[in-house]
């Protein structure tokens, strides 16, 4: 295995560019005072942090291309920013580099919908695509909880999927068009409103890149029509593993649900305490199924959705079609991970994968891990397509039981790995997962996205450190919060 | 390589290669059957030590495909990879790279699942029909099939087995090298095997079809399904020289919900269309001899593509055969055999000459390819490709020539 190039030692110390990128970005668009650089200090993952050597805030791609180029020129490394809500340390600023920030980027330049596609900047909010989709009977798919606040260029470089993407695919399955600036400040189009773009595959490479191979500048998405009819179920099961079941079911019988969330009886417990969403009582597991399209096709799998759930062993189910009800089953299932925040002065989320057939298995060993610990473990998930989302939850006022709690939070890792998972299903490797790379693949694998990296890269100033495991790297710690997101709290954010 | 196995190992030692395996003309000089992953690398490192262009074959049906390679040393023939671990529970399948497409979809269908995706080829191998990378018509749901591939492994060109992706749907660790192979020819590396997402089989299946009285008709009725909320699988255009063809909509679902479906679109497409509930012989299969190119435009623009690439074949006294899905703006144009090189020449600098729209030679016969005609046009980030080509193969020992660019 290869690490990452680290810059070479011909490296030119950032404050001597500051003059050439107010020329290039505009007084307002450079930020060196420290109290300003400080506020980029983290992404959404907050215990990793460094002030940026200088902050730029671009308006257009050409500035973007000339910064990078002063960048590569200079042996400055740069990591790329959109909103700073990624939860594994993948917008962490380098001390000594350029943080470029794509928050001042934010038009829809268009939304064709004959083509069924729009055409945005970066640092566009993912939900204002879908509000400026929405008049012509369209929206835009890939729908990470934190889409009020999330850009799309963030949503490109870790191909962010949300609840919805079990039937409707990760933002990788809807990127029809990407302009790129390159490490060498190159500007470079890929694809556009065509969905078939010829070549090597550079734009489906590049999404999920972790702002490793460059800057997304502008990205032409395609939109998808508003379902006819949206229905959601609920379905309140004695056990987990009668939940299970019933997931296993309705996916193997043809019907694909849009989402399949699956909470646990200490979620739902935190759930009630925080907004009382009245889920059925003494459930030891709920499931929320939403299923969307043409009218009488939804219709129809509602009847078969009811009929598994209750073969399985619901004791209830509720249905759900008007909006302010559907809303009213989300309610629990949303804020389940800030109402944890409430009943725990600490957690650790962790965000795994498991063949969806492993469920079972995998969660009866996290409840024994968590017994043997004595660390609670909540389980809100997109049970559809395996992805765990455990909270391992602790006080750190205790001596201990954060290591504790990162020890199980580890081990649920580990499970992962062991049934043939992965180790992040939507939150990506950023720096916080780097070094755990080596468990799910073998040093030739790693040392074949080096290579891959490093053709795009080769003097290693993207966003070096992340993505890959280095040496200097590799004793950090995972990922710890204190109480309710900052996002979240401010009512900006659902989380997961 | 010597014609002796690699020592040490069970490995059979190459052949010697026959008129037969001749690609674009060349002859290797010797072919290889390795019989796993592992025996794949062998034979690459090998061939690798001694400086020899390899090119790798499933079942032959489109070793056509592309440039023609300057050199060829090795054959690597993936018959020896043929075996299927098809994970039913969790609607994943991990196939080897030589392992026939019919089988594949065959072991599916038995376990009533299927890759939502119609192969372009009768009797290719599952590393060939990733390899080119193209899909047909069914791609409106499931997606094509680089949405459908999550896992790889591939050996390079310095015989590294290396693995992408990995068995589950849902997985952003590392970049998604299979993206790059999936329609890259071979020119990147071998593929060994990929993880495929399933989909269960719909329990039904309704195709509404009916001939399109006029271009405008079929341009309209594109339009009305696009608003509609139908959610067909395929809206596929199937024209024939003489125009303006037929149009076939696919419709999957449940035996009850389907109805009100068909209902609409047959109102849509208007004219008391056919309704089937099976598909159409030959289904998405292009034809197997001729040139054969794709043009790929903005969805809007796909009739009127077709209509200039049939304008533009009769002005240039050749007949071109345009089928493909609509809504994806991706359009299949098959000449017969023995089209003239200048009138593919002149088909594809007029559909290129248009703004936003591009036309791939998929497959140039003999003659194209001797008149010099452009494969692939003006293809945007070629210098990235090629830097990408100069990592994985520095030497370019893997089908040089075969695509953009030279690469
Ligand atoms: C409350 C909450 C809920 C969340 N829910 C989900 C969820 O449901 N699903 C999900 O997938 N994720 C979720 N996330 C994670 C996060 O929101 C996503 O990863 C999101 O896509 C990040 O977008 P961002 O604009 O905030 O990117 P940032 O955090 O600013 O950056 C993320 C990465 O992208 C790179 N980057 C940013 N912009 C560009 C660009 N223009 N070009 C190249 N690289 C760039 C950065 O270098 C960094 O590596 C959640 C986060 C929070 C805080």
């Amino acid at each position: 295995m290869s690490e990452t190039a680290a810059p070479t030692g011909a490296q030119a110390d950032v404050a001597a560019l500051v003059p050439r990128l107010l020329r290039i970005c505009g007084e307002d668009g450079v930020l060196t005072d420290t109290a300003r650089r400080r506020t980029y200090e983290s992404d959404g993952l907050t215990h990793h942090r460094a002030v940026p050597g200088v902050v730029v805030l671009p308006t257009t791609a050409d500035q973007v291309a000339a910064v990078v180029r002063l960048c590569a020129e200079n042996g400055v490394p740069f990591v790329p920013r959109g909103a700073g809500t990624g939860l594994s340390a993948g917008a962490l600023p380098h001390t000594e580099g350029v943080l470029l920030v794509t928050s001042r980027m934010r038009r829809v330049i268009e939304v064709d919908v004959e083509n069924e596609c729009a055409v945005v900047e970066p640092g566009v909010a993912n939900l204002d695509v879908t509000r400026a989709a929405a008049p012509y009977g369209y929206y835009y798919a890939p729908d990470p909880s934190s889409q009020q606040v999330c850009s799309v260029g963030g949503n490109v470089a870790e191909n962010s999927g949300g609840a919805h993407c079990l039937k409707y695919g990760f933002t990788v399955n809807h990127v029809r068009g990407l302009d790129i600036v390159t490490p060498s400040g190159e500007q470079v189009s890929l694809g556009g409103k065509s969905p078939g773009a010829h070549g090597y595959d550079l734009i489906g490479a590049f999404v999920g890149s972790e702002g490793t191979l460059g800057v997304a500048t502008r990205v032409t998405v395609g939109l998808t029509r508003s379902p006819e009819r949206t229905v959601t179920l609920l379905s309140a099961f004695t056990s987990m593993n009668a939940g299970g079941q019933a997931v296993s079911s309705i996916i193997s019988a043809g019907v694909l649900p849009s989402a399949v969330e699956m909470m646990d009886a200490l979620a739902i417990e935190a759930a009630e305490k925080a907004v009382a969403c009245d889920y059925p009582e003494g459930a030891a597991a709920v499931l929320v199924v939403e299923l969307d399209g043409p009218a009488a096709e939804v219709d129809a799998q509602r009847a078969e959705v009811t009929r598994l759930c209750e073969e399985a062993g619901a004791f209830e189910t509720r249905t759900a079609t008007g909006a302010d009800e559907r809303a009213r089953i989300w309610k629990g299932r949303k804020s389940a991970f800030a109402a944890v925040g409430r009943i725990s002065p600490a957690y650790i989320v962790q965000d795994g994968v498991v063949p969806r057939t492993a469920l079972p298995e995998v969660l009866r060993r996290i409840t024994e891990l968590s017994a043997a610990s004595g660390i609670r473990v909540a389980n809100v998930f997109h049970a559809g397509d395996g992805n765990l989302h455990p909270l391992v939850l602790f006080d750190d006022a205790e001596p201990g039981a954060g290591e504790r709690a990162e020890e199980v939070s580890g081990a649920i890792l580990d499970l992962c790995i062991e049934h043939g998972g992965s180790i992040t299903g939507e939150h990506g490797v950023g720096v916080d997962k780097a070094c755990k790379m080596p468990r799910m693949y073998g040093p030739d694998d790693l040392a074949t996205f080096d290579l891959f990296r490093r053709a795009l890269d080769p003097d290693g100033i993207a966003n070096p450190d992340k993505l890959l495991p280095t040496p200097r790297l590799c004793g950090e710690q995972p990922g710890v919060r204190r109480g309710v997101h900052p996002l979240v709290e401010s009512g900006r954010a659902e989380q997961f | 390589m010597t014609l002796a196995g690699e020592p040490g190992t069970d490995d059979r030692a190459p052949r010697r290669g026959t008129g037969a395996d001749a690609v674009g003309g060349l002859v290797p000089a010797r072919v290889a059957r390795p019989e796993s992953t592992e025996a794949l690398g062998r034979v690459m490192a090998a061939a690798a030590r001694e400086g020899s262009a390899v090119v790798a074959r499933g079942n032959g049906t489109a070793l056509d495909w592309g440039g023609l390679p300057r050199r060829l040393d090795l054959l690597v023939d993936t018959a020896g990879l043929s075996w299927i671990e098809h994970i039913a529970g969790d609607l994943v399948v991990e196939v080897g790279a030589g392992t026939p497409v019919a089988e594949l979809y065959g072991v599916l269908a038995a376990a009533g699942q299927r890759l939502s995706m119609d192969p372009v080829r009768a009797g290719g191998t599952v590393g060939g029909m990733v390899a080119t990378g193209v899909s047909g018509p069914r791609r409106l749901l499931g997606g094509a099939l680089r949405d459908l591939v999550i896992g790889m492994t591939v050996v390079r060109a310095d015989g590294v087995v290396a693995r992408s992706g990995g068995r589950v749907v849902k997985n952003v660790a590392g970049y998604d090298l299979a993206k790059l192979h999936t329609g890259g020819l071979g020119t990147l590396g071998v593929i060994a095997s990929v993880a495929l997402r399933l989909h269960p089989l719909p329990p039904a299946l309704r195709v509404v079809s009916r001939a399109t009285p006029s271009h405008e008709h079929a341009e309209r009725a594109l339009a009305e399904l696009r608003r509609s909320t139908v959610v067909p699988s395929a809206v596929e255009l199937d024209r024939p020289p003489e125009g303006p063809g037929h149009l076939r909509v696919v419709l999957e679902g449940t035996p009850d919900g389907v109805g009100a479906r068909v209902a609409e679109t047959a109102r849509i497409l208007g004219g008391d269309p056919e309704v089937a509930d099976a598909l159409p012989e030959g289904w998405g299969v292009l034809p197997a001899e001729g040139t054969l190119a794709l043009v790929s435009v903005p969805p809007a623009e796909s009739v009127r593509a077709a209509v200039r690439v049939g304008g533009l074949s009769g002005a240039a006294g050749a007949t071109a055969h345009v089928t493909g899905s609509l809504p994806a703006g991706a359009l299949y144009v098959s000449f017969p055999p023995g089209a003239g090189a200048e009138a593919v020449g002149a088909v594809a600098d007029g559909v290129r000459s248009v703004p936003g729209w591009s036309m791939t030679l998929l497959r140039a016969e003999p003659h194209v390819h001797t008149a010099g005609v452009d494969l692939w046009g003006e293809v945007p980030g070629l210098p990235l490709m090629r830097a990408v080509k100069d990592s994985f193969d520095p030497r370019h020992r893997l089908a040089p020539g075969r695509f953009a660019g030279g690469i």
